[in-house]
Formats: structure tokens, C-alpha cells, sequence
């Protein structure tokens, strides 16, 4: 056996990013040992930390540029992830900070394990090795694991917790089957070097690989909550307090399909035919599981979680389709939906009060005579997520279709549009509550400035993506 | 380094056997502590297959992967077990069937 080399090509400015990521969230949780009773103070050192990663993770020039012997890469794919990351852990931060104080969410460590899953999605989107995506994988799942469960004294959170964990680990040993299968039949844990194998056609129709491939696929799906490996989705997305599930909903999702993308459209470009096929299943299935799930709910957190399996099953278009274009599109989807998704939970925050959430959909009737304009904000929100013209929604999916069709996926396309069509079903039957209805009894809001101020922004990048989508189209399309 | 007599695919039957009993035991056990302690079997069980493929492979980054991985079982099961045992508190059970608050 060869002696191990200590690492040549260690670029600790590629890593900049996480270490000032780090470095932060390591700071919160000395402030908040030190005294800090107001948790704002916490709330607004996470904020200046996600800004200071963003602007640390534009250090590195030129790009692509690889670090720890090719394990780490920084290229736009990453830079434009982390950019999604830092923003929509900054949402979830400026959402949480008033639903804690009402809620009784003590915790310091909160806003801690919100950052410390932001570096592991970090390391997700921008790793290039399997033991690195492995780790990502697990520095995200332990931390929304316990988020999930952050409030202690309440069943369903520590229910919501338990499930996810269980389901959690359960998937990540599938994942690890796969990479050490994959290991086992190239020799290689590093994405490039397995790339280059498999330009070599005897390598690919290995029965060992071909498992490791489902094996990673039943991982990875469990992760971006697809059918059929959805069971969990729904139940966490309940039970987690509610600033917790947008974020779920968003970062760790984008950062699934970041390393999805990376392993499948880019690793196993070469053998596209045996996955394609079984990629294509799960996404049809998560599209009509999704919607058809969502039409039956009363819960508009369990709605909500519905329709996210739904956009999972969209966004698994963009990686069957697997050009640059798909890439792109999966960039300005996921940036799309986090606007989107974070303005709903923040409108779903405001219309709750300490105990009783109101989390029904028919609790929102008559909403448009009280509040017009969360009405309105809800109301764009819900048919950004359709896919309605004049907003963000539209843009992106038909951004995705675009790059399938392309590639030649027509009925796959057809099969999506089609599944747009369902989703206004349910997405129109609660703006019917909220236009049509007569209120059934008050509102009791709990009006705060920062929940607001998420909602508004929500309202102003959807609007404003979806009418000049042009500039994050450039910079997605790199 | 001595010579191993034990062919890769045993070790590999050995690891997939394992691996599928940490399968059935997470899906047909109902107690908590079990279908946890079925997952790090399944953990373990790829351990085995790491370190068997570097070993007839002559490589090293399998046997740095199967550290890795037992360094996140750890930091799994500890806040596993803290999930565990913050449900114990609200409700003193340990059966998975009596979590119903949120349909499964």
C-alpha cells in the first residue's frame, strides 16, 4: 500500500465561504453563553455572517478554481448556490426572530444550528468528492434534525423530529451503500476521476455500479422528498415550527439537487441511459403523488408540503435534462421558489398567534376584507407557485421545460404542464377561501415589522423576477 | 502485509447481508431503540464493504471514508438519543405506533 500524502493543493481561500460561515455561527454560540438575553443580538450577528459569506465566497478569481485535491470546487454552479443559501437563511433568520419571542423558542443555539446547516449546504453544492458530499449531507440533516425538534415541550415538533431523524438516517444509509458500491466499482471516491472512467464503456455496465446508482438515487430522493420516498415530508413540514419548515423547504432542498445534480448530470453524464429512465419515474410520480396529495389536505402546512414534492418532481426535470441550460435552470428555479416559499410561510407566521396557529385553510376566509394586503401578497405567492404568467413561477418552469425539451423529453414536458394545470386546483381553492369567503371570525395577527418585511421582499422578487427575469437569467447561465 | 484468503465477495455477501437486516429490522421493529440501533447496523454493514474494496483494491481513501462515517454515526446517535429522550419526557413510550399526532 502506498503511503497517504499530506494534501498538495490545500486553498484555503476556495474554503473561505465556510470558514467565515463557521466562524460565525461558532460566534453565536459564545455570545449567547456570554449573556446575550436579547436573542435579536444573535439574529443580527447570523445576519452580518451570511453577508460576510456571500461577499467572502466571491474571493476566490479566477473561477473554477479546486481546492483539497479536487475535492473542494468553486465554479458558478456553487457561487450562484451559495448566493441562494446565504438569502434564504437570512429569510428564515428574519422570520424566525419574532415567532421565537411569541412562541417561547428560548434557544440560542437556533440561530447557531441555522448557520452551521447553511456551511453544510455550502459544502454540498461546492463538493466534488463523495466523502465530501457525504459529510454535507449529514452536517445538514443532523442540524434540521434537531431544529425540527427545537421546541421541546410540544408533541408535534418532538414527533416531527423523531420521524425525520428516523427516515433521515434510515435514507442516509442507503446513500452511503451507493457511494461505497460506486467506490467499490471505479476505484474512485472523486467526482472527476469517476467521470473520466466512465468514459471508458466496459465500466459502465458493471451490476455493482448500476446498484450503487439506484442505491444513490433512493438517497438522494429521500433527501429532495420524492416519491416514493415522501412519507416523511409531509408530517415534518407539519410538525416543525414554522420559520424551521420554509427553510427546510428551500436551502437543504436546493442543496440536494445541487449534489444530485453534480453526481448525476455531471458524474454519470456517460452512462445517461440507465438512470434517465428511472429519474424520469420519480418525477412523474412526484408530480401526480404531490398535487393529488395537496388537493386532498385541509392543513395549508401539509398543503404546502404536498406541493413541494410536486416542484420536486419539477426540478428533477432539469436534472434528467442535464445540459448547461438545465443547470441554469435549476439555478433561477430554486432562487424563484425560495422567494416565494419564504413569503408564504412569513404571511402563514403573521395570521398565527402563541398556541393557536391557525394552520386550517379555511381559517383564511374572508382574509381579502380584513388584510387586504396580506390577501393580495398570498394570492401571488400561491400563483407564483402554479406557474402564472406575470410572475416568477411561470419563468422559471418554463425555463426547466425548455432545457427538457431541448434534450427531446416532449412527453415528460406534457406530463409537467399537465401537472401545473392539477396544482391550480388547490393553490386557487385557497385564494377562493381567502376572496370569496365570509369571515368566520376575526383575525387575530400578530403584525410584526421584520415577518412583514420578509413578505413584502417575497412579493417584490416575485413580481420583479418574473417581469424582468433577464438579469438572473444571465447570471444563472453562465 | 499478510496475504488474506477471504475472497472480496464474501465480504461483500457479508456486508449486503447485514445491510438488508438493518432494512427489515427499521421497517418491522416498533420500538424506537431497535429501529435505531437496525440504522447503525446499516451504517456498520457499509463500513465493511469500504474497507473490504480498499483492501483487495491496495487503496486508502475507503478506509478515510469508513472514519468519516463512524464519526457521524456518533454525532448521529447523540442527537438521536437526545430526540429520543425529549419524546420520553412528553410521552413516557418507547412504541413508534403511539406517535400518531401526525398521520405517518
Amino acid at each position: 500500500m502506498e503511503p497517504i500524502l499530506a494534501p498538495e493543493s490545500i486553498d484555503l481561500i476556495a474554503l473561505a465561504p465556510v470558514i467565515v460561515l463557521s466562524v460565525f455561527a461558532m460566534m453565536v454560540l459564545v455570545v449567547d453563553l456570554f449573556g446575550a438575553r436579547d436573542k435579536g443580538l444573535l439574529a443580527f450577528i447570523s445576519l452580518i455572517g451570511l453577508l460576510m459569506t456571500t461577499i467572502s465566497a466571491f474571493a476566490k478569481n479566477p473561477i473554477p478554481a479546486y481546492s483539497f485535491n479536487d475535492s473542494y470546487t468553486v465554479d458558478h454552479l456553487s457561487l450562484f448556490f451559495i448566493c441562494i443559501f446565504t438569502i434564504s437563511s437570512a429569510l428564515a433568520i428574519l422570520l424566525s426572530v419574532e415567532y421565537n419571542k411569541r412562541e417561547g423558542i428560548r434557544a440560542g443555539e437556533y440561530y447557531a444550528l441555522i448557520l452551521f446547516c447553511t456551511v453544510g449546504m455550502i459544502l454540498l453544492a461546492s463538493s466534488s468528492d463523495m466523502i465530501m458530499i457525504f459529510l454535507g449531507v449529514e452536517i445538514v440533516s443532523i442540524c434540521l434534525y434537531v431544529l425540527a425538534g427545537i421546541q421541546r415541550d410540544n408533541h408535534r415538533s418532538n414527533e416531527a423530529a423523531l420521524k425525520y431523524f428516523l427516515l433521515g438516517a434510515f435514507a442516509t444509509g442507503f446513500l452511503l451503500y451507493g457511494m461505497a458500491l460506486v467506490y467499490g466499482s471505479t476505484g474512485n471516491t472523486n467526482l472527476f476521476k469517476i467521470a473520466d472512467f466512465m468514459q471508458n464503456p466496459s465500466a459502465q455496465s458493471n451490476p455493482l455500479l448500476l446498484m450503487g446508482l439506484v442505491l444513490l438515487i433512493i438517497g438522494f430522493g429521500f433527501k429532495v422528498a420524492s416519491v416514493p420516498f415522501h412519507m416523511w415530508a409531509p408530517d415534518v413540514y407539519q410538525g416543525a415550527p414554522t420559520p424551521v419548515t420554509a427553510f427546510m423547504a428551500v436551502g437543504p432542498k436546493a442543496a440536494a439537487f445541487a449534489a444530485f445534480f453534480r453526481v448525476f448530470a455531471e458524474t454519470f453524464a456517460a452512462m445517461a441511459p440507465s438512470w434517465e429512465i428511472l429519474l424520469s419515474i420519480i418525477a412523474v410520480l412526484s408530480m401526480f403523488f404531490g398535487n393529488l396529495g395537496a388537493i386532498m389536505q385541509t392543513n395549508i402546512k401539509r398543503m404546502l408540503a404536498f406541493s413541494s414534492i410536486s416542484h420536486a418532481g419539477y426540478i428533477l426535470i432539469a436534472v434528467i435534462a442535464k445540459n448547461s441550460l438545465g443547470s441554469a435552470s435549476l439555478l433561477f428555479y430554486m432562487l424563484t421558489y425560495a422567494f416565494t416559499i419564504f413569503g408564504i410561510f412569513g404571511v402563514i407566521i403573521i395570521l398565527g398567534r402563541k398556541g393557536e396557529e391557525n394552520l386550517e385553510i379555511k381559517c383564511y376566509s374572508g382574509l381579502a376584507y380584513k388584510h387586504p394586503i396580506l390577501a393580495i401578497s398570498m394570492a401571488i405567492f400561491l400563483l407564483s407557485l402554479g406557474g402564472l404568467p406575470p410572475f416568477a413561477g411561470f419563468i422559471a418552469k418554463f425555463y426547466i421545460f425548455s432545457a427538457a425539451i431541448q434534450e427531446g423529453f416532449i412527453a415528460l414536458v406534457i406530463i409537467a404542464v399537465l401537472n401545473s394545470a392539477i396544482s391550480f386546483y388547490y393553490y386557487l381553492k385557497v385564494i377562493v377561501y381567502i376572496y370569496m369567503e365570509e369571515p368566520t371570525a376575526e383575525f387575530k395577527v400578530s403584525m410584526s415589522p421584520l415577518t412583514l418585511f420578509v413578505v413584502l421582499v417575497g412579493v417584490a422578487a416575485t413580481i420583479n423576477i418574473g417581469i424582468f427575469p433577464g438579469s438572473i437569467i444571465a447570471l444563472a447561465s453562465h | 502485509m499478510f496475504e488474506s484468503t477471504v475472497p472480496l465477495p464474501h465480504y461483500l455477501m457479508l456486508s449486503a447481508t447485514l445491510f438488508v437486516i438493518g432494512i427489515v429490522g427499521v421497517l418491522i421493529r416498533r420500538n424506537v431503540i431497535v429501529v435505531f440501533m437496525s440504522i447503525e447496523i446499516m451504517l456498520n454493514a457499509v463500513n465493511i464493504s469500504l474497507v473490504a474494496f480498499d483492501h483487495y483494491m491496495n487503496l486508502s481513501s475507503g478506509q478515510i471514508f469508513s472514519f468519516m462515517v463512524m464519526c457521524v454515526a456518533a454525532a448521529e446517535v447523540s442527537v438521536g438519543l437526545a430526540i429520543i429522550i425529549a419524546l420520553h419526557r412528553n410521552k413516557p413510550t418507547v412504541n413508534l405506533d403511539e406517535f400518531n399526532l401526525l398521520k405517518w
